[in-house]
């Protein structure tokens, strides 16, 4: 089993009326309430717990791409992970992902994240997401009608970027270039590897299956919401003849750790609180533009996350809290509760990769820290063993052993003599 | 009602839909936001003085499948050929909504395949001063409020009707959304605005007084920006969906327009 820690970065300082005096946390969220001041220690203190992820064990750390967006202050998560390239050492870096209908041509998508491999010697895993009708249709413009298809063609640009050994044209219904050289190049061979964040849409788990990408279920209500999803995608894998790999998939999951439930709850309901209040309270009309879903998706009457958390912002209040807790949107408890629990799960769902949100809505970096270190050294060492003796994992990062890789230079404080 | 018969024509993309009734000299009509899933009033309206014939663009309801067409001349193109194709050389052009920015481009790029133009709350400009409406980001409890004076009727008029597969509807709806949200995404911005000056027919620009999705005002951005000569008509108690909130009313000014410049 692989434990991976991820970062949303939330900005803090939502007012407490936001749901009442603001429509949404996303795309029209009022400018006026981003206090660059606060956007400086926030991202100082995210990259620095990313880091202490890193150095208890975690074996990959991941950060995401939103727009316009008040829970998620990642609009390039290339710069972040690019400092993490830094920052760590031996973790992976999991970028997920870049929404690639959004650059065009995906060049840039390919270079950096080629540098960001070359870079961290080999750790990256590339992400790629449809992205969300907010970031993508509304905050960026994109044509809903013409998404997907863009998507799809971007995934094969860049398969084809990191892999031809010459330079070629490519003549795409959206991209056309001449010359696509791509420097530098990716050190993982023949790229590193891609997983997609995805929710029900049935094209997401048949491209997964067919073409080996790592289908990540991405949830903010539990596995309860994700287990259809991710039994979708397992049906896909086995009509192509496929083997059930645990590997082959991924789930977020939000998580509370502390020495009893009793604590947890008390050290876990402001925070959560905050994230399902104010940082998912999403403007229904955003959810859902013409196209964005698949007509199969429609038909298969897959319901939008996005949507739902709208729905949920808009009808929940701050006692409605006990049932996030209930029904697992965030699993809270002593180490070894949390543990038996995440074991069933993954169990349960054939899941490989755990990506755990162990900061969510308003944690303090005090909070995340003690969160982060009790899984860590409590929690992990109960589930590590999970289907490692079964399976491998074909799509983990090969980086460069330790003696191929850079020794880097400490500062050496030359501004202070 | 008018007796209205339906036939299927070829088009270089498929098969594609022409609702047709009454009798008199030829009117064309390209459909609003969400395109024809049943017959309208207004039809019934204008077949009782004219000929009319109602080809469905693709993606639309009774048209071709559109996700193929790759940019706005693309669209242009199909929406010339189910125009020329259902047999509406030298008509008279309805155009309603989504459907009038395509007439008022096919006036533009083909000045001799319509001899007048009438533009019922066109889309196709787009001015920061007054922004037309994100017609595709509504609250599915507003939406039709937003876009109709009459939204009861307008919810009743979409229903599928008995004996539908009620999903099917639902998807067919869709569909036309999604052709709407290819040519219209994101400002409903098709560029015609440097085209306006091309149109060279007489035309006549009809808004809904209450149109809460494209301001009445653009009625002048239009007539100014047309070459031939204009006429504005703006109808009280009707919304951006002014043909189906004022189906008479609507129909008697388009009468009156064709019969005088005839």
């Amino acid at each position: 089993m692989k434990f991976m820690w991820f970062h949303l970065m939330p900005y803090q300082e939502l007012p407490d009326d936001f749901k009442s005096k603001h429509t949404s946390v996303w795309v029209d969220i009022d400018s006026k309430l981003f206090d660059p001041h606060k956007g400086h220690l926030l991202y100082n203190e995210y990259i620095d717990e990313l880091r202490f992820a890193a150095d208890v064990g975690f074996d990959a750390v991941c950060v995401n791409e939103h727009h316009s967006n008040g829970y998620g202050l990642m609009p390039s998560p290339n710069l972040i992970a690019s400092a993490l390239a830094r920052e760590t050492a031996d973790t992976a870096i999991c970028v997920m992902g870049n929404s690639l209908a959004l650059y065009n041509p995906p060049t840039r998508v390919a270079e950096e994240m080629a540098m960001i491999d070359c870079i961290s010697g080999g750790r990256m895993i590339a992400g790629f997401p449809v992205g969300t009708p907010m970031d993508t249709c509304f905050a960026y413009g994109q044509n809903p009608a013409k998404l997907r298809p863009r998507y799809y063609e971007a995934i094969d640009f860049i398969q084809r970027a990191w892999t031809t050994d010459s330079t070629f044209s490519f003549n795409g219904r959206f991209n056309k270039q001449r010359y696509v050289n791509v420097w530098p190049r990716p050190i993982q061979k023949p790229h590193p590897p891609i997983w997609v964040p995805g929710g029900g849409s049935i094209e997401t788990w048949q491209m997964c299956a067919e073409k080996n990408f790592v289908y990540a279920n991405l949830s903010y209500f539990g596995h309860l919401s994700s287990k259809a999803s991710i039994a979708g995608f397992w049906d896909k894998v086995r009509e192509l003849g496929k083997e059930p790999n645990p590997f082959h998939s991924g789930f977020l999951q939000t998580i509370g750790v502390a020495e009893t439930r009793a604590e947890a709850l008390e050290l876990y309901t402001e925070p959560a609180n905050y994230f399902y209040n104010r940082c998912l309270h999403i403007n229904p009309a955003f959810a859902n533009p013409p196209g964005y879903a698949t007509e199969a998706t429609v038909r298969a009457k897959v319901e939008s996350q996005v949507l739902r958390a709208a729905e949920v912002s808009r009808i929940s209040s701050r006692t409605d809290q006990a049932d996030v807790f209930e029904k697992g949107h965030v699993i809270i408890g002593s180490p070894d509760e949390v543990a038996e629990q995440l074991r069933g799960i993954c169990q349960e769902m054939n899941v490989g990769h755990l990506m755990t949100l162990l900061h969510f809505g308003n944690m303090t970096g005090d909070l995340t820290r003690y969160n982060t270190d009790l899984f860590a050294r409590k929690v992990i060492p109960q589930l590590r063993d999970l289907f490692e003796d079964q399976w491998e994992d074909h799509w983990w990062p090969e980086s460069l052993p330790a003696e191929d890789r850079a020794q880097r230079e400490p500062s050496r404080g030359l501004a202070a003599e | 009602m008018t007796a209205s018969t339906e036939t299927y024509v070829d088009t270089p993309l498929g098969k594609t839909r022409v609702w047709e009734a009454g009798t008199g000299s030829l009117v064309g009509y390209f459909a609003g936001y969400g395109g024809l899933v049943q017959w309208l009033p207004l039809l019934d309206a204008l077949a009782d003085n004219w000929l009319v014939k109602a080809p469905s663009l693709p993606g639309f309801p009774g048209g071709p499948a559109s996700e193929g067409l790759d940019d706005h001349l693309d669209w242009l193109i199909a929406a010339h050929d189910s125009y020329t194709n259902s047999g509406l050389q030298t008509a008279c052009l309805v155009g309603a909504s989504i459907g009038g920015a395509i007439a008022a481009d096919i006036a533009a790029i083909w000045p001799n395949a319509i001899s007048r133009l009438v533009l019922v709350a066109p889309f196709g400009v787009f001015d920061e001063n007054q922004p037309v409406a994100d017609i595709f980001a509504q609250e599915p409890s507003v939406g039709l409020a937003k876009i109709s004076n009459k939204p009861d009727q307008l919810e009743e008029w979409l229903a599928p009707p008995d004996g539908a597969n009620a999903e099917d509807w639902a998807i067919t709806q869709l569909r036309a959304k999604v052709a709407a949200a290819d040519i219209l995404w994101p400002l409903g911005d098709t560029g015609l605005r440097k085209r306006l000056a091309r149109i060279t027919c007489p035309t006549l620009i009809i808004w809904g007084e209450k149109d809460q999705i494209i301001p009445s005002a653009y009625a002048e951005d239009f007539a100014q920006g047309i070459s031939g000569p204009t006429e504005i008509q703006i109808i009280k108690d009707a919304g951006h969906t002014v043909e189906f909130d004022q189906p008479v009313q609507v129909a008697e000014v388009i009468s009156k327009f064709l019969l005088k410049s005839n």
